[in-house]
């Protein structure tokens, strides 16, 4: 199998606040990604794209359909495991790249960017970090202040770290070239060129056509899957 | 599958029930803990988070059902078939209890070396200088400066006695600690400080704790699961950010949207 297979996904929300309105937001949803292969999601703003990438991650819920993630000889449901697989899966074999930095105060950016890895030495881990926020153009006058306070340009920067530093099978980037500039755009375009030499398989959002065009090998119009409201 | 499912849970409980009177505490509780998982638990006042944590830490005796803890034997038992001093080593030794208010969990009319020390001559400790020294190392852990030692809580500040509340339960490192409310009542930055010092804590030592709060922040912050209860019953379970990013039932959806962004 693949290192990531969908198939028959859907996903509605219902809420509940505002007269159980339900919102379908996919169905039939299917597709899988190979290993070095990187799969960019299109369509317009509201079409599901970013809800995809949380339901692989285990972040939303997941109402029909499997989201396999190959763990070993074998594959994980994410929607069917438990609370504690889809744990372990995220730290060995899904890394995801998120829109925004979710800052903890009085964490400074090394530590920040050094807790996404949690199986290797405290040392080791902050020795990796302080490579990235480099490779990132991070200047190192800023490492250890908590990065709450940062411009939005730094926040991003701090994330892509955080979100590059663990090298799992299975990589998930939602927007990682908003709002940067050209040069770090090309780190990030870079990065995922590398990680594609080593396999790792890619589920990418990126609206700025260059970038796509650099890194994806096949797109995916998710407008294909929208659920009629 | 994986190397978790060789892994046994840390406690177990199943069908757990307080009647007080004819008023419920908690009903049909049901959940399995491991080594170094946290869990929020949270629901409004009088949601039954409470006693489920006092019923869960052995405080008072359930009306029904059970709670299974491992031994660090590995074998498993039932919290209330063992004897009263066995529960009561547990309490001591293997488990902590963080309050809400550090009054609680603090002798405020001894120093604060002393009210670190007294947990671990509870579990055995008679060597005054090793004692002291483990003391000193556990108040730089929780940023208490070494000059203050010999001074009573009753002279810390609120956040102050919240950390030697800290340092007292985790000197004697248990496996699993139970807090209640832990950075309620304390100030922001002072929340700040204790939630960073928490979480580094708890993960650096692995240990699985159950925290009750009302505050949906802390539980994003501290905990990798999360269990939603309202009058009395749990209604929804499942990863921290997944319930709270995507909540199915009525009342969590009310619980989140009713936060005031910052």
């Amino acid at each position: 199998m693949q290192p990531l297979e969908l198939s028959g996904v859907a996903k509605t929300f219902t809420m509940h606040l505002q007269g159980s309105l339900r919102l379908p937001v996919l169905r039939s949803l299917g597709f899988s990604v190979a290993p070095g292969q990187c799969v960019a999601l299109t369509g317009p703003s509201g079409a599901g794209k970013s809800s995809i990438l949380k339901l692989i991650f285990g972040n939303y819920r997941c109402d029909e359909g499997s989201i396999m993630v190959r763990d070993g000889d074998g594959a994980v449901d994410i929607a069917r495991a438990s609370p504690r697989q889809i744990l372990s899966l995220r730290r060995r074999k899904l890394g995801y790249v998120t829109q925004f930095l979710r800052a903890v105060p009085r964490v400074g950016a090394l530590d920040t960017v050094a807790d996404a890895l949690t199986d290797v030495p405290r040392e080791t881990a902050r020795a990796q970090a302080a490579a990235m926020l480099a490779r990132f153009n991070v200047p190192e006058r800023l490492w250890n202040l908590p990065p709450a306070t940062f411009s939005g340009g730094e926040q991003q920067r701090i994330n892509l770290a955080r979100g590059f530093l663990p090298e799992t099978p299975v990589l998930l980037l939602d927007e990682p070239t908003a709002s940067l500039d050209a040069c770090n755009r090309d780190v990030v375009v870079d990065l995922v060129c590398e990680r594609k030499r080593q396999g790792v398989a890619i589920v990418a959002i990126v609206h700025d056509d260059p970038v796509r065009e650099a890194i994806a090998d096949t797109s995916i119009d998710v407008t294909r899957f929208a659920a009629a409201a | 599958m994986s190397a978790l499912t060789d892994e046994k849970p840390l406690l177990r409980t199943d069908n757990l029930t307080k009647w007080y009177g004819r008023r419920l505490g908690c009903r049909d509780v049901g959940f399995d803990l491991y080594e170094g998982e946290v869990m929020a638990v949270v629901g409004e006042s009088g949601s039954g988070k409470s006693t489920l944590l006092q019923l869960l830490s052995a405080q008072i005796e359930p009306s029904g059902g059970r709670i299974l803890y491992r031994l660090r034997d590995g074998s498993e038992a039932d919290i209330w078939q063992m004897s009263e001093p066995m529960r009561r080593f547990l309490f001591r030794a293997d488990w902590g209890y963080v309050h809400q208010d550090a009054q609680l969990g603090l002798r405020m009319g001894i120093s604060a070396g002393g009210n670190v020390g007294e947990r671990l001559m509870a579990v055995g400790w008679r060597n005054y200088g090793a004692i002291r020294t483990c003391a000193v190392d556990w108040l730089a852990r929780v940023e208490i400066d070494q000059e203050r030692i010999d001074d009573t809580p009753r002279t810390y500040s609120g956040g102050m006695r919240q950390r030697l509340q800290i340092a007292r339960n985790l000197v004697t490192a248990p496996r699993l600690i139970f807090m209640d409310e832990p950075t309620g009542g304390l100030d922001v930055s002072v929340q700040a400080r204790l939630l960073d010092l928490l979480r580094r804590l708890v993960a650096d030592l692995n240990i699985a704790a159950i925290v009750v709060t009302h505050d949906l922040a802390v539980a994003r912050l501290l905990s990798n699961r999360i269990m939603v209860m309202k009058a009395g019953e749990v209604i929804e379970t499942g990863l921290t950010d997944q319930v709270l990013d995507d909540p199915r039932e009525p009342y969590t959806q009310l619980l989140i949207s009713s936060i005031l962004p910052a």
